[in-house]
């Protein structure tokens, strides 16, 4: 097999039961490229070749005794460096966690790993998954590869960035307000944010806890539902995850659409979109209708008030989330004469500007004198949002909507403004308040030929329905293509 | 400006976050910037709804009400003792230890 060709989970599974291809192989394959590649795109933060091998070579031992593999056997991946992995360091992108090696893995990645999956490192970020261009982790950004000069998204910029540079077949990301939506859709690959609750977090380093999520990112749709279907379901270490059933996603998604109805807010194409992005997104819905979809239109009326919303109640939950980086128990500790003097100078010299500033902001709203007016009202107003989806989903069984307002910007052209940064966030947020689970799928390109997604939301623990969809739309892209 | 420069260092403090002078006068621009457009949350009248606390269980009512009528939460375990036998391998990313403590700086003089 040729170096060139892109691998599935189903060809990766063909190749070595036919024995074309051992696991080792397809790990220095992809270590090749990753050597090559890397330097330029910065989207590995740590390769894990010692772990990828041993569990390279478990599965060639498997195919030696003619055993049945498990479901991701062979499967190279990349994992968000916000994601604990036993005995391969897990910085967060940050200096606070420049050393920190956890004895334990996420329940996401032991999954992955009982599949049969290979672990080629940790990708890069934003630094503790706070920002939506990659431009803020302590370790320098990560580059679009499929345009050098501009951000790849964020915050998991790596994991979408490794994807769409063949550097992995598939990855896991984290989503809190757009996390894997607005870089797949900046990286031109799909990026699924589940249900919250359909994933146990687990081993998942906390930003928001009411938000945060893990998902996949992959080449295709059935990559990412097969991932799904081996990371999800209900985790006793995580009393957030939901105890319903796990579909098997991958049979779902051949599913037929037509019929579905489409629901498509006109709140989410209106001042500040990109006209490129506007017309791609129109004509993506246009193929969803020759598909036999109907669409239908939505008024979605709190839309506007979601940015607001979702920086009060992220950065509320990440400033107390966050106090636990003090020098005691892990990461980066600066010696001071007193404990308070050694928090402080551990705290200033380990965090990050963005860090800062959203502990700062949480901490504001949080507290005395300020809860009632920001932290109260905001999670008043998430129940309005919320009940904008509870009430489309009555009358659709999706929602589509472009993922941002904009293709990649260029590497430091929002840098200067968080307000600005904050803002492009518009089209993801949204969901991630209510909870439910979304996708972003490419549905186009720029005439400077930069990625455009369309951002496909169901209802509730409706991954299915969001998969199929997606599904359907690649098959027609491709067909037209 | 909605947030002076005693907000910003009374905020650190509260933080355990030590700000350059430099730092100050930038966060302070830009928490004010944030605050100011935050205020738009003033324009709804939420008198009368609840906040949203559990995203879970909105989750789960939300697509099988049978579920949200039982009020059961089976993702809840059992509260008994496991064996947790972790204390090495935890203590070896702290600074600094003496088993089976981590170590800090003197916290109280006399």
């Amino acid at each position: 097999m040729s170096a060139s060709a892109p691998w599935t989970v189903a060809s990766v599974r063909a190749a070595l039961e036919s024995k074309k291809i051992s696991a080792r192989e397809l790990a220095a394959e992809y270590y090749a490229r990753i050597e090559r590649r890397n330097p330029e795109l910065n989207a590995y933060l740590t390769l894990s070749p010692e772990r990828a091998h041993a569990q390279a070579d478990r599965i060639d031992a498997m195919i030696g005794r003619g055993e049945t593999l498990p479901a991701l056997a062979g499967v190279p991946v990349a994992i968000k460096d916000v994601i604990s992995t036993r005995g391969i360091r897990t910085t967060c992108a940050s200096k606070i966690l420049e050393n920190y090696v956890p004895p334990y893995d996420a329940t996401a990645v032991e999954r992955l790993d009982a599949a049969g999956a290979l672990f080629l490192g940790k990708t890069n970020c934003d630094e503790f998954a706070m920002g939506g261009s990659n431009e803020n982790s302590a370790y320098g950004p990560v580059h679009n590869p499929v345009a050098p000069d501009r951000v790849p998204g964020g915050s998991s910029g790596g994991s979408a960035a490794v994807v769409a540079a063949d550097l992995a077949l598939a990855s896991l990301g984290t989503d809190t307000g757009g996390s894997i939506r607005q870089p797949g859709s900046f990286c031109g690959v799909p990026g699924m944010m589940p249900t919250y609750g359909r994933v146990s977090r687990y081993g998942l380093v906390a930003f928001a806890s009411s938000l945060d999520k893990i998902g996949p990112f992959a080449k295709n749709i059935a990559d990412a539902a097969a991932i799904l279907s081996v990371i999800a379901g209900h985790d006793a270490l995580d009393s957030t995850s939901a105890s319903l059933p796990v579909p098997n996603y991958a049979a779902e998604i051949e599913q037929p659409v037509s019929g579905l109805r489409i629901g498509v807010p006109e709140d989410y194409f209106g001042a500040g979109i990109d006209p490129e992005v506007k017309a791609n997104v129109e004509s993506a819905i246009g193929q969803l209708e020759k598909l036999g979809c109907r669409r239908v239109p939505l008024k979605m009326p709190h839309t506007d008030y979601a940015i607001a919303t979702y920086y009060i109640i992220a950065t509320a939950e990440a400033s107390s989330n966050l106090a636990r980086y003090d020098g005691v128990r892990y990461g980066l500790r600066v010696p001071g004469a007193t404990l308070t003097e050694m928090y402080r100078q551990t705290r200033d010299r380990g965090f990050g500007p963005e860090v800062k500033r959203r502990i700062m902001l949480g901490t504001y709203a949080l507290s005395a004198g300020y809860y009632d007016a920001y932290y109260l009202r905001a999670q008043k107003v998430r129940t309005l949002i919320a009940r904008d989806f509870f009430d489309a989903f009555q009358k659709v069984d999706a929602i589509v909507t472009p993922t941002a307002p904009t293709p990649a910007f260029r590497l430091g052209e929002k840098t200067a403004d968080p307000l600005q940064m904050y803002l492009a966030d518009i089209y993801t947020v949204t969901g991630s308040l209510a909870g439910v689970p979304g996708i972003s799928v490419p549905c186009g390109s720029s005439k400077a030929g930069l990625p455009i997604g369309m951002q496909i939301f169901g209802p509730h623990f409706g991954e299915s329905r969001v998969l199929q969809i997606a599904r359907a739309f690649e098959k027609e892209r491709g067909a037209a293509n | 400006m909605k947030i002076t420069r005693e907000d910003v260092l009374r905020v650190a403090e509260l933080a355990h976050l030590g700000l350059s002078a430099d730092e100050v006068e930038t966060y302070q621009k830009q928490l004010d910037a944030i605050l100011s457009y935050a205020d738009k949350l003033n324009e709804l009248d939420v008198s009368d709804i609840e906040p949203m606390a559990q995203v879970l269980y909105a989750a789960e009512s939300a697509s099988s009400p049978a579920a949200a009528e039982k009020d059961s939460h089976p993702e809840l375990r059992e509260d008994v003792l496991r064996p947790c036998e972790v204390s090495d391998a935890v203590l070896t990313q702290a600074a600094e230890s003496a088993t089976p403590f981590f170590r800090v700086p003197k916290v109280i003089d006399r």
